[in-house]
């Protein structure tokens, strides 16, 4: 098919002038994602690589739904409000975890419109999903969680790290701890469950995570740091315990 | 052979036995008495309907729609197909070759309604027959242990060869007492019966008897039940020799999905379900079936799909002697308009990802494929749940989401179905949790938030019963959150309620 659009100058400029409009973020797929969190930003050079593979660890076995909720974290915010998340888990994985549940994550903050569930049998067929869908340009950011496997190997994580260099998507890929596996991913995190700031009755408050980057390509040197996700701004930002709490009190009435 | 009423009847016999006179029907002692030779089988219906099903598959490539007529009848409607086949004359005679071919001998009889078919092929007598013939001269030389020998396209075609109404009563199909009435009366014909008023048989042999006769007389019509729903649009490619090369199976099914997606950008439709049959010259017949999720007419996605369906085959196709038969049908469309450019020459994102999710549902299953849906339940499995992508659902209900501000998520990431047992230490029987133990782990409860409680549905329930859940919000020292439910009000609806984790926050 010839493409009318670039055969004539003036279709052309206009072309240029539509695509200057659309927001940055589509058009570089190199641009960055951000945490919303300065401190954390700044770490990471204004945030992580779009259109690359990041790996997310948990410390302890329990610690996996805090790291699946980082995965999202990210995800989300490479999605921004309107961007498709596609969630690929092995049978495993949910039979061990429970299957991500729509309310919670809208509680989260996200929209359960914009995620689809690939409900996959095994490892094999989540990497081949999952190598499929990083060729796929209209997804916004990809979960893989497939737990221990040999499959994933460095070949493996590097043929998935070329796709989403080439297509833009965003890649998560969530391990089992202490995965001693080589890896082509652009960074590696560890994440643990931190204690919430309690609510007026001691009641669990927000997520909260204590993150720890392990590696990163970019350069950026390790570091360790306690978040919190605000879910009612979709961003991440400093626990609740080192900003100056409201009296519980105040807390309820600001809410109202 | 069969067991009868304490006796051994023959239930079927073959060529040769008939020619000797043993008829189905008969004693199993009688048999033997005049023929000691016999041999038999016992007698298995399961698997003479299984055999009828096939034979009635490989039959789809004469006409969609095939009707079972057990226990040993099939009834074609060729509306519409003879011109295939160059006429009623040719269709006739190339489906004798293809059944005698399978070792049958069959009765065939064409008419413009089923049951006048069926009435003829029934009781029309030898005349209608085909088959591998056998002479009584060949019989007395080669004995019992007779080879018949393969005689092809042994066809006769007769459009009408008998009149309808020379055939005895027995056509009608009705009961035995029934019959032996109409004989009483000296009807014996169902011209007999024709050439009569019809309210008068009606008030003495049933209204039954007049409709089927009016049906066989093709005075009335009833149309066959297919099996299968005929498709919307179905395009077939013949061959003159069987083919097994997948190169030239995929041009073919390149072919006949432009020829449909022709037929249909003509309707101004698209296609959401494909069904590939290949039928192999041995009379199986193959299945594939694809679903997208938005109407398509492209013959390279169709292709694709197909290729993505077979991969995943658990056996993989095998062509035995090839096929001489392959048909596409598309049996769910949709309107699609005409394909427009996008503005800046790429793609939409929606569109690729269709794409995407038609390709995964078609190696994985539909039902791996899904989104989230939401239901108007407080009963957290029932207010959210996920279906596949390819199945429209209504909005009917909101994801939640309906925090105040400053609240935290008060639903779990990840839901445990069915929730696990777990369990719990609590300070007072009925009071929040202390500590639970879950997979071999013990839990200090550092904070909690409860209990919610969420009464069961008892108004859908018979019984009106159910247990009451008190649900709670619980913290950790390590910092994990977890949701834990009691089951049952202590020592009101329960001695000793159980605990159960339901799910997980992040």
């Amino acid at each position: 098919m010839v493409n009318i659009i670039d055969s004539h100058p003036s279709l052309a400029r206009l072309k240029r002038q539509i695509e200057a409009l659309t927001p940055s973020a589509w058009r570089d797929p190199r641009g960055r994602v951000s945490f919303g969190l300065d401190r954390l930003d700044a770490r990471l050079d204004g945030g992580l690589a779009r259109g690359a593979v990041h790996e997310v660890l948990p410390r302890a076995e329990g610690d996996w739904p805090s790291a699946s909720a980082f995965a999202l974290i990210i995800a989300r915010r490479a999605a921004e409000a309107a961007g498709t998340i596609l969630w690929i888990s092995s049978d495993a994985q949910r039979r061990r975890y429970g299957a991500p549940y729509g309310p919670g994550l809208a509680d989260l903050g996200l929209d359960p419109d914009q995620i689809l569930l690939v409900h996959a049998p095994d490892d094999l067929a989540c990497l081949k999903a999952a190598a499929d869908s990083l060729a796929c340009t209209g997804l916004a950011a990809l979960i893989l969680d497939m737990g221990a496997t040999q499959r994933l190997d460095l070949t493996a994580s590097r043929r998935l790290a070329l796709a989403a260099e080439r297509s833009g998507v965003t890649a998560l890929l969530l391990r089992p701890p202490a995965s001693i596996l080589a890896s082509a991913a652009a960074s590696r995190w560890q994440v643990a469950a931190a204690p919430s700031a309690p609510l007026p009755g001691n009641a669990p408050g927000r997520l909260t995570l204590s993150l720890a980057l392990l590696r990163h390509r970019g350069g950026a040197t390790p570091f360790d740091m306690v978040v919190e996700w605000n879910n009612e701004y979709r961003r991440v930002c400093e626990p609740t315990l080192l900003r100056d709490l409201p009296a519980p009190s105040q807390r309820r009435h600001m809410a109202a | 052979m069969a067991r009868d009423k304490g006796a051994m009847r023959i239930m079927a016999v073959d060529e040769m036995a008939e020619a000797l006179g043993i008829t189905p029907g008969m004693a199993l002692a009688d048999a033997r008495a005049r023929l000691p030779d016999l041999q038999t089988t016992p007698y298995n219906a399961a698997g003479d309907a299984r055999w009828l099903e096939e034979i009635a598959d490989s039959c789809d490539r004469f006409t969609p729609s095939v009707a079972l007529d057990p226990p040993d009848g099939l009834i074609l409607d060729i509306t519409g197909c003879a011109h295939l086949w160059g006429g009623e004359a040719g269709l006739m005679s190339a489906l004798a070759a293809h059944l005698v071919q399978l070792g049958l001998t069959l009765r065939l009889a064409l008419a413009e309604t089923p049951d006048k078919a069926r009435a003829l092929a029934r009781h029309g007598g030898d005349m209608l027959r085909v088959g591998r013939k056998i002479s009584p001269r060949n019989l007395n030389e080669t004995g019992l242990g007779y080879q018949p020998q393969p005689e092809q396209a042994a066809a006769t075609s007769h459009a009408t060869p008998l009149d309808v109404l020379d055939l005895p009563v027995d056509a009608l199909g009705l009961a035995e007492d029934k019959i032996t009435a109409l004989r009483r009366a000296g009807l014996r014909t169902l011209g007999d019966l024709a050439m009569r008023p019809r309210a008068p048989l009606a008030a003495r042999f049933g209204q039954a008897t007049v409709a089927r006769l009016a049906r066989i007389l093709g005075e009335e019509d009833a149309r066959i039940t297919p099996r299968r729903v005929p498709p919307d649009i179905s395009v077939t490619q013949r061959f003159a020799e069987p083919v097994g090369h997948s190169d030239i199976l995929r041009a073919t099914l390149h072919e006949l999905a432009g020829e449909a997606g022709q037929q249909l950008a003509q309707r101004g439709q698209g296609a959401r379900a494909f069904l590939l049959m290949l039928f192999r010259s041995d009379s199986q017949v193959q299945r594939l079936a694809i679903a997208t999720g938005q109407p398509t007419r492209d013959p390279d996605l169709v292709l694709r799909l197909f290729q993505e369906r077979i991969e995943t085959l658990a056996d993989p196709l095998d062509p035995g002697f090839g096929y001489d038969l392959i048909r596409l049908d598309i049996s769910e469309t949709d309107p699609l308009g005409a394909d427009q450019l996008g503005l800046t020459g790429k793609d939409n994102p929606a569109r690729s990802i269709n794409l995407l999710t038609d390709r995964l549902s078609v190696r994985l299953g539909a039902e791996r494929i899904r989104r989230f849906a939401a239901a108007d339940s407080h009963i957290p499995e029932c207010a959210g749940f996920t279906v596949p992508v390819a199945r429209p659902v209504l909005p009917l209900a909101d994801h939640g989401g309906t925090l105040e501000a400053g609240e935290p998520p008060l639903r779990p990431m990840h839901l445990m179905d069915p929730p696990q047992i777990v369990q719990v230490i609590a300070e007072v029987p009925d009071g929040p949790p202390r500590r639970f133990r879950w997979r071999r782990q013990v839990h200090d409860i550092t904070a909690y938030e409860g209990p919610e409680r969420l009464s069961a549905e008892w108004w859908k329930r018979r019984d009106g019963a159910g247990l009451t859940r008190d649900y709670y919000r619980v913290e950790d020292s390590a910092g994990r959150r977890f949701w834990l439910f009691r089951h049952g009000l202590y020592e009101r609806e329960k001695d000793k309620p159980d605990w159960y984790l339901h799910g997980l926050f992040g």
